[in-house]
């Protein structure tokens, strides 16, 4: 196997690094110093408070429900979080083997159905998979390791402290040595230990745990075809489904004619299903189903329905008006989410002000696997198979549904082909289930492409404005940001019009400047369709405006963009949240303040190894430019240096360096793969995605309208891990890598070019 | 009726002959490894191999490939052992693995014709198969590390 450590491109550049951090002298006040946890010995494991135990049904830590131990010595580990593609089905149960000494080529996984009073939370988003259950796994492997040293003592009565327990073997002090098989029975029949006795790993006995060098579970499934994803179940006598949605949110069909349809060959039936309207939470949109014999004939006969269609409430949308009226509404004083300082007289005051007003359009998460399940209705109950992000509220959502008790529902869940966000919202599985009660059969429902495109859960769109105050010496003295944008909320609630507080907590009030003005307020605008979750959520328009601003500033003050970022940022400190006008409860992903802090200095140092690893202020070859961006989000500092080249007229991003310190890094192999991910959906952010309404529905419909990065056009990613002990917490990796591409990408065509983009998606042409 | 030779085996397919190939694999063959993207030519993740040569399933018909032999990622190589599939593996291409078959299918093809591609054969050869994860950068690798071992 290569080392994924080693240089594999042709170029020679190793593209993942451990970049220890040198703290470059900070505007001439303090030397560099190495921060003093780096000197610290490895030690054992001092348990921290994430915001896990606040989720629903919070943590379970039993190692009984999670491992199991066969005679031949099998260790099955339980995976009770979803796989979507970031590594956590094989990161977790990772710790646990790590944990209990278990050999890894021993360990089988088995997937969780939806059940969180068993599991714990489930919920797969929020980049917390690894944030709040790297501790949990460590506790559940100590534990049944402490559980197989207690039984092979008793069995040859020494004291357990002289039990060594290594690689799948548990050994004696005089030369004793049973395998983890002979000892399953009495292990497991141990008590469970506390988390006070059981003497856990130090950081340097990790065998599995920050290496990088378990490969992902499904590795070989996945290259041979064998992995099984939400469409991939096939159950005795299954009908395959698909079903012509309202293509307005609130729409319902006036009247359909069916008759065409049941002339295809393979179609048996054709039904009408309920109809939702705003909020419509997650329950399926409604329409008219085609229930076939298979895929291919349930798509022909649904070509060849007539249906008259009614767009209902939000039939007025248009993406051009409603953008023109965003813009407007952030002209004016809206609520204010932070005040610090004064900002209004800082403004007034000013020598000189800066104003810029950012815009994106709304964004679908096209997950490569379009939304699929299966359900099967019986007398039993309901069982369902599905790529979801939420299995046990999907369990819930799907229950109602059909109007069972959630007790006689199942949720199996498959792998899933991408998430993003739109695999928490399980729409699809309850018009499975409707279905299959409908038909008395198994039903498979699939979304072609055009559906998911039509028919998603939107990020948000958004104007942000910034009006930013300079003082004669250029200095910044002010920082008011103004934003607009539909909120989450109204998927859930009567909408009103205002954001929630976390929305804007992500990337806009908690920005780490230090500034002695700052006001960050929030208009009001009304949702025309379901808006929901996209990896990284607001931070994306959020970054998008901050980051975009800080490059024209640079520009208008003739500094270079690190300058810029460093003096904005400030000298490293941890946030003040009260004197930065924020309140004690401020909502920080969940995590409590006092153990994930908000760091300035930790966002510098990723900012200077991205900036330092692409060799920002070198000379560069005409119609090239670098930007720069840095940006925290889900706790964790993630900067992006992107090298953009304008060739044949076309934005191009021959390198990029994603920086990120995510606290301790349990699997820098998967880290790195995010990263690369990231760069790959921010730059396709950054330059394709635009989903558009006219007349309440989507006018894109797949690839040929909305495309992505290709491999004609993806960036070279450098990733810089900043190395940390465990005592650096674990923090964010799935969605951080993403919102600093978008402005550095800017930020470079500008320097590339001279061309200011102020709206997403910017286009591919230069 | 459509008669063709999946992986190896002579099948008869009874369904409508305009019925795309990806469908007569999937649903009716119930070969769940080749996947559904797009239906429109557009993504990839349904490619299969028509006679050695790499095709999009959900663009062919069942009538255009009578009397042929269809590959599908489960037929690429017995063990799944073939130097496309090691590569994937040694370099960890996938994240979710849902592009994946397609991505496999793609490149054992054009390493058929072109063993000894250079980078800018490999970027165009491949740019027809998407990856909304983005594992290009290793996809690309994988091609360039196959390459050297087929
Ligand atoms: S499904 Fe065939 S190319 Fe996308
Ligand atoms: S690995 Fe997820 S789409 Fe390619």
């Amino acid at each position: 196997m290569l080392n994924y450590l080693e240089p594999l491109l042709e170029t020679g550049i190793a593209t993942v690094r451990l970049t220890k951090v040198t703290r470059r002298s900070f505007l001439g006040t303090a030397g560099a110093f190495a921060l003093a946890a780096y000197a610290m010995p490895a030690r054992a494991f001092d348990a921290y408070a994430t915001g896990g135990l606040g989720m629903e049904h919070g943590l379970v830590e039993d190692p009984l429900i999670f491992v199991s131990i066969d005679p031949d010595g099998t260790v099955t580990l339980v995976a009770h979080r979803s796989e979507m593609g970031t590594g956590s089905r094989t990161s977790i149960p990772m710790v646990m083997a790590d944990e209990m000494e278990a050999d890894w080529t021993r360990v089988k996984i088995i997937q969780a159905p939806g059940d969180e009073p068993k599991y714990g939370n489930q919920d797969t988003d929020g980049s917390r998979s690894m944030r709040h259950h790297i501790q949990m796994a460590r506790k559940i492997g100590g534990a049944v390791r402490t559980m197989l040293a207690r039984a092979g003592a008793e069995e040859w009565g020494v004291d357990p402290a002289q039990v060594i327990v290594e690689m799948h073997e548990v050994k004696g002090p005089s030369g004793q040595s049973l395998g983890f098989g002979d000892l399953a029975a009495a292990a497991m029949a141990q008590p469970v230990p506390a988390h006070e006795e059981v003497a856990y790993k130090t950081e340097d006995q990790f065998r599995y745990i920050g290496k990088g060098e378990v490969q992902i579970t499904d590795l070989h499934d996945i290259t041979t075809g064998s992995a099984v994803y939400g469409a991939d179940v096939i159950l005795p006598g299954m009908k395959y489904a698909v079903i012509a949605r309202p293509p307005v949110v609130g729409g319902k069909a006036l009247s359909y004619d069916a008759t065409e349809a049941l002339k295809v060959p393979g179609v048996e039936s054709v039904h009408e299903l309920p109809y939702a309207s705003m909020p419509t939470q997650f329950a399926p949109l409604g329409g008219i189903a085609v229930v076939a014999r298979n895929t291919w004939a349930a798509t022909q006969g649904r070509d060849q329905l007539k249906i008259e269609w009614d767009a209902g409430p939000n039939g007025g949308y248009s993406s051009e008006p409603y953008m023109a009226e965003m813009i407007a509404t952030s002209e004016h004083p809206g609520t204010v989410a932070r005040d610090q300082g004064d900002v209004e007289a800082a403004l007034a005051g000013a020598v000189k002000t800066f104003t810029a007003t950012y815009t994106q359009d709304h964004v679908a998460h096209i997950p490569m696997e379009p939304p699929a399940a299966i359900a099967s209705y019986t007398a039993e109950g309901l069982e369902i198979w599905a790529p979801v992000q939420s299995p046990y509220t999907t369990r819930k959502d799907a229950a109602k549904a059909v109007g069972l008790d959630p007790e006689m529902v199942r949720v199996n869940v498959t792998l899933l082909g991408g998430g993003f966000g739109r695999k928490s919202k399980a729409d699809y599985v309850a018009e499975a289930a409707l279905l299959s009660k409908k038909v008395g059969a198994p039903v498979r429902v699939q979304w072609t492409r055009e559906d998911d495109v039509k028919h998603s859960f939107y990020h948000t769109t958004s104007a942000e404005r910034i009006d930013v105050a300079l003082d004669e010496s250029g200095a910044v003295t002010g920082w008011r940001h103004r934003s607009v944008a539909p909120s989450i909320l109204s998927t859930f609630a009567p909408d009103e019009g205002n954001v929630l507080p976390l929305e804007l907590a992500m990337g806009m009030t908690d920005l780490p400047f230090d500034l002695p003005n700052i006001r960050c307020e929030h208009g009001k605008a009304l949702a025309h369709t379901r808006i929901g979750w996209f990896r990284s959520v607001s931070n994306i328009p959020h970054a998008w405006a901050i980051g975009s601003c800080v490059g024209e500033l640079a520009h208008e003050l003739g500094k270079d963009q690190r300058q810029m970022w460093l003096e904005l940022i400030g000298a490293p400190r941890s946030l003040d949240l009260k004197a930065a006008g924020l309140p004690e409860d401020f909502w920080n992903y969940g995590e409590p303040i006092a153990e994930f802090p908000i760091e300035t200095g930790r966002l510098a140092d990723v900012l200077n190894i991205a900036a330092d690893g692409i060799g920002y202020g070198k000379e560069l070859p005409e119609g090239e430019g670098i930007g720069l961006a840095v940006h925290r989000s889900f706790v964790s500092y993630v900067a992006c240096a992107a090298r953009v080249k304008v060739a044949d007229g076309r934005i191009t991003v021959p390198e990029m360096h994603m920086a990120i310190d995510c606290g301790f890094a349990a699997n820098p192999e998967r880290i790195q793969s995010q990263m690369q991910g990231a760069a790959v959906m921010g730059m396709t952010v950054a330059l394709h995605s635009g989903i558009t309404f006219e007349g309440g529905a989507v006018m894109q419909s797949n690839y040929y309208d909305y495309d992505v990065v290709r491999s004609d056009n993806f960036p070279t990613v450098v990733t810089h891990i900043v190395p940390h002990p465990f005592s650096v917490h674990a923090t964010g990796v799935g969605e951080p890598g993403v919102p600093p591409v978008s402005p550095a990408i800017a930020n470079g065509l500008f320097a590339a070019t001279g061309d200011r983009r102020r709206h997403l998606p910017m286009g591919v042409e230069a | 009726m459509t008669t063709i030779t999946l992986n190896g085996v002579e099948q008869v397919f009874d369904e409508d002959p305009t019925m795309p190939l990806l469908w007569a694999i999937r649903d009716i063959a119930g070969l769940t490894g080749t996947k559904y993207g797009c239906g429109a030519g557009l993504c990839g993740a349904c490619t299969v191999h028509v006679e050695g040569k790499a095709v999009r399933a959900c663009q062919t018909s069942l009538r255009s490939v009578e009397g042929k032999a269809v590959t599908t990622i489960e037929g690429l190589d017995p063990e799944g052992n073939h130097p496309v599939q090691v590569a994937w593996r040694d370099l960890n291409v996938p994240q979710c693995g849902f592009c994946q078959p397609g991505q496999i299918m793609q490149a054992a093809a054009f390493l058929g014709e072109t063993p000894k591609p250079t980078d800018a054969e490999i970027l165009a050869a491949m740019s027809g198969n998407v990856c909304r994860c983005g594992c290009y950068q290793r996809i690309v690798e994988a091609v360039r590390h196959a390459s050297t071992g087929i």
